[in-house]
């Protein structure tokens, strides 16, 4: 089927520009759910906010539940695909443990001289990821079976040979500096920074802590470009559909996404540049996110999984390879399962055995918070993002509260059951 | 001696849209074998689930008198407790259970819900003596061959102390042996004195065992024949004794060379890996005409059509296709899109749409490459398309964002036909397109048909409506039991000749 075959008609306009009002209707309606999911995050950080003296938007805070939260959002991306295309992935918590562990003896303890890099093991790592993904996601799309089966066996297999590598109990470490800044380091300021209140030296010549206001210049720039980048191309969809004649989403909701989104970004762009800037691992994090969005949204290959988790039976006599589609997922998942592997190792400094151990649960529930079907076919990125930020939120404001570890699981559950509940009532309204 | 065991009379059912019943009679006497038989769609099948109480009573119009009694069947545990049992068409048996206790399935030979499996063993080897099946009643039904699955069924129906035994095309999946065993059964609880009512498409069979018929079209009773008057003859001119009006769009076909080809077609069965489904089809179609394919359910076209597409059905397919004398291959679906080859399936839902995505997405799904750039969707080019086909088509709906699991059958046909239209093919299978959709919108599928033939497309329609074949093609094959049976043009053709050479299962005419 050449490109040039198929007929773009300028007609068929005038009707829809009639029916402009229906559409918007419509369109509220369904981002109804991923306004509404953003809505409850700002809800529930303006919860713990309260509850926690406001602790938690403190900068240092911050940086801390990006670092502590960044391999769930990671590996969600992973598990997003997974999920709508009608799968599942138990896996990705040992995988990560088991890479972690792998990392960790290709760095400190194996002589491999110049292959210990942290950059070199780094990519070995992923790269071996993608192998165990394509050899989960190989029986799964090739014959057939049941992917909850194959990645449970992954998942005891994974553990396993994790706690193996390590010699039983023991830990590995410290991992070299160069390799821990992927989870604890910070984006170096290249501009230079800024100081509005010059920080306050005592008698001894020492500078006392908290005192002072340093602007991390770079952060602020990032995070200014990051806001005006997000607002121009929303308006370039915007100008293209009426180019084209086609009702956007009306203006005044537009406007307040955008500003709201945009606000929020802001402020804590701002709160990290106070602090030591944007930490490496939400720039990576962003970048995927960003990456996600555009593949889901935008490419043939995201169009062809949502198809396939629709209707894998139509999807295939429509052309589109399934199997093989079902591969690549799984492989995407097991790059993302290492990826995240590493940013605990980093994160930790040393490679334990129970690294990871129960992400795969997070995981799984940030997806499905964020309005994933598990029937496949349904779910977005930046909803199972949101979701995975909803989890670190709580995680993290119930541990400043300090509500017990045994309560804050009993919390999690019923949130995610709410948020399915929710999801359900919705569509039985519709 | 005889008395009527079963009268149904003035039996109306409606579907939303469609009147499937209006005002049916049927009045069964004691100890007879009383077949039904009507085109598909006829109506056959729902006035058996009226009597079985699967659409309950209130659900339809007229009255059921059975032994005597009026009843209102509120659901199939009703009508088995009086002792009327139906087969249907689909067998209803549990693969990994055993004889036995798919035999006593919801009706286990228990106290206090604990089961006696000896007394249950023992009773299902009586009831298989009684139907001629030597297995142990502890085999797994899936390690049965499909006659023998059938004689389980009716065995079942025995263990409920069945007096009207209903069996819906009981023979059309089995091999002749077995149909012959089938027939003699029946004839056999006739003289045990169990009544029977046949729906059979096979008027030999019918001839064989039945002492009366009652022949249904387009949802009435047209009439009951006794045993000396049924003939071939007869029947089939009941069955589509009705007129061709202009219930389809003129055209004026413009035939060109041969496009399609297809030699030697044979396809055996995805799980029965003995059973040959298809055997030997011979067909071509040529540039600018529609040719249909008839036949009956189970004749194996769908199968046919599907093994043809991207070997979607079916194992050890051999054979050759052609495109303009080239041959292609055709060994996955993308092949076959790639080479111009187009598929509507007969079930949309199941196979043809994805039905909690929106009309735009479902159009461009054949063709992404035709609304993106490096593999980049473009998103007002698709816009522009969806709008575009869904004016083409005329699709009902409220924009192009609406789901097509909410649109009517016949606008979700006209989203399975825009998408393959936007794939832009050179031949194009349509199976069954217009089943389940109201008359209007069949006119608007018959139109797209004609339009994409004066556009030069080679069209293949399969379809179990004989009018609609005669009436939108230009030349047809006929099909049944794997095999082309008949090859005929449109304009030499009538339901008569169809019907005869299906069955008949004569040669290859012309």
């Amino acid at each position: 089927m050449s490109t040039e075959s198929a007929p773009v008609p300028k007609s068929g306009v005038a009707e829809d520009v009639q029916q402009g009002p229906r559409v918007a209707v419509s369109a509220l309606v369904t981002n109804l759910r991923e306004y509404g999911l953003i809505l409850a995050l700002i809800l529930i950080m303006v919860f713990f906010q309260f509850t926690t003296s406001g602790t938690l938007f403190k900068p240092v805070n911050l940086s801390n539940l990006v670092q502590q939260n960044s391999f769930i959002i990671v590996m969600a991306l992973g598990m997003l695909l997974v999920i709508v295309s009608g799968h599942i992935d138990l896996s990705v918590g040992s995988v990560a443990g088991f890479i972690g562990a792998l990392a960790a003896m290709m760095m400190v303890i194996w002589p491999l001289g110049p292959f210990s890099n942290p950059l070199v093991v780094s990519i070995i790592c992923l790269i071996v990821g993608g192998a165990i993904g394509a050899a989960q996601g190989y029986w799964i799309a090739y014959h057939r079976i049941p992917s909850f089966i194959v990645t449970l066996a992954g998942m005891l297999i994974f553990r396993g040979i994790c706690q193996a590598l390590l010699g039983g109990g023991s830990s590995v470490g410290p991992l070299p500096v160069g390799f821990k800044a992927l989870s604890s380091g910070f984006i170096p300021d290249v501009i230079g920074s800024l100081t509005l209140i010059p920080p306050v030296v005592n008698a001894a010549g020492k500078t006392i802590v908290g005192s002072g206001l340093t602007l991390h210049m770079t952060t602020i720039v990032i995070g200014l470009v990051a806001v005006l980048a997000y607002a121009y191309l929303g308006l370039r969809a915007r100008r293209s559909r009426e180019r084209h004649g086609y009702e956007a989403e009306p203006f005044p909701l537009f406007v307040v996404k955008t500003l709201v989104i945009s606000a929020l970004t802001l402020f804590l762009v701002y709160q990290f540049a106070t602090y030591r800037g944007l930490p490496i691992v939400l720039v990576v994090m962003g970048v995927l996110i960003a990456l996600f969005v555009f593949v889901t949204k935008r490419m043939t290959v995201g169009r062809r999984i949502y198809a396939m988790g629709g209707n894998a039976k139509a999807a295939q006599l429509s052309g589109i390879k399934t199997e093989r589609l079902t591969l690549m997922v799984f492989i995407n998942m097991g790059v993302l399962s290492a990826l995240g592997g590493l940013i605990i190792a980093a994160r930790l400094g040393q490679a334990v055995p129970a690294a990871g151990l129960g992400s795969e649960l997070d995981v799984i529930a940030a997806v499905f918070i964020g309005g994933a079907s598990a029937m496949g076919g349904v779910g977005q990125v930046i909803g199972a993002v949101v979701g995975g930020f909803i989890m670190g939120v709580m995680n993290n404001g119930m541990s400043i509260m300090g509500v017990n570890v045994d309560w804050q699981q009993v919390v999690k559950g019923l949130v995610l059951l709410g948020a399915v509940v929710f999801d359900v009532y919705n569509k039985n309204k519709a | 001696m005889t008395s009527t065991i079963l009268e149904m009379r003035d039996i109306t059912k409606t579907f939303p849209g469609v009147k499937a019943l209006s005002n049916v009679n049927l009045s069964v006497e004691e100890g007879e074998i009383h077949a039904v038989v009507g085109e598909n769609g006829a109506g056959k099948s729902t006035l058996m689930k009226v009597l079985s109480g699967v659409y309950p009573s209130g659900t339809y119009d007229g009255e059921i008198i059975y032994r005597g009694d009026e009843c209102h069947f509120k659901g199939i545990h009703d009508s088995e407790r009086r002792g009327i049992v139906i087969i249907h068409q689909e067998l209803a048996l549990v693969p990994m259970l055993s004889i036995a206790e798919n035999i006593f399935l919801g009706n286990e030979q228990a106290r206090f819900g604990i089961i006696d499996w000896n007394a249950n063993e023992t009773r299902t080897g009586a009831l298989l003596k009684k139907v001629g099946l030597k297995e142990d009643p502890k085999t797994l039904i899936t390690n049965i061959g499909v006659g023998k699955q059938q004689l389980v069924e009716i065995a079942k129906a025995l263990s409920k102390e069945v007096k009207l035994l209903i069996l819906d095309e009981p023979t059309a999946s089995l091999s002749e042996k077995d149909s012959q065993a089938l027939l003699d059964l029946l004839l056999e609880f006739k003289r045990q004195g169990i009544t029977s009512i046949l729906i059979s498409h096979k008027l030999n069979e019918i001839n064989r065992v039945a002492d009366k018929v009652t022949i249904i079209r387009d949802g009435r009773t047209i009439e009951t024949l006794p045993k000396k008057d049924i003939s071939e003859d007869r029947i089939i001119t009941s069955m589509v004794g009705r007129s061709l009006d202009d219930r389809f769009p003129p055209r004026e076909p413009e035939i060109g060379e041969t496009v399609l080809e297809v030699k030697n077609w044979s396809v055996y069965h995805p799980i029965h890996a003995e059973r040959q489904v298809i055997k030997g089809i011979d067909i071509n179609v040529r540039r600018g005409e529609v040719v249909g394919i008839a036949g009956l359910m189970g004749a194996g076209r769908t199968e046919f059509a599907m093994s043809l597409f991207g070997r979607s059905y079916g194992r050890r397919i051999t054979g050759e296709v052609l495109l303009k004398g080239k041959p292609i291959d055709v060994s996955s679906v993308s092949k076959a899109v790639e080479h111009g080859i187009a598929y509507v399936t007969e079930d949309r839902k199941t196979y043809g749409l994805n039905l909690i995505d929106h009309i735009k997405h479902n159009i461009t799904l054949a063709n992404l490459p035709g609304v993106s750039r490096h593999s980049v969707i473009d998103d007002m080019r698709e816009l522009a398309v969806a709008n575009d086909y869904k004016a083409k088509t005329n699709i009902r709906s409220s924009s192009v964002y609406q789901m097509t699991g909410n649109l009517s059958g016949g606008n979700q046909q006209k989203v399975v036909l825009s998408k393959w239209l936007f794939a832009n093919p050179e031949v194009l299978i349509l199976d069954e397109p217009t089943r389940g959709i109201d008359v209007g919108a069949k006119y608007e599928i018959y139109t797209i048909i004609a339009r994409l033939a004066s556009e030069g497309k080679a069209i293949i329609v399969i379809s179990s409506e004989m009018p609609e074949l005669l009436g939108i093609t230009d030349r047809i094959y006929v099909m049944n039991e794997g095999r082309i049976v008949g090859e005929m043009a449109a304009s030499d053709a009538s339901q008569e000749k169809i019907m005869r050479a299906i069955v008949r299962g004569e040669g290859k005419a012309s």
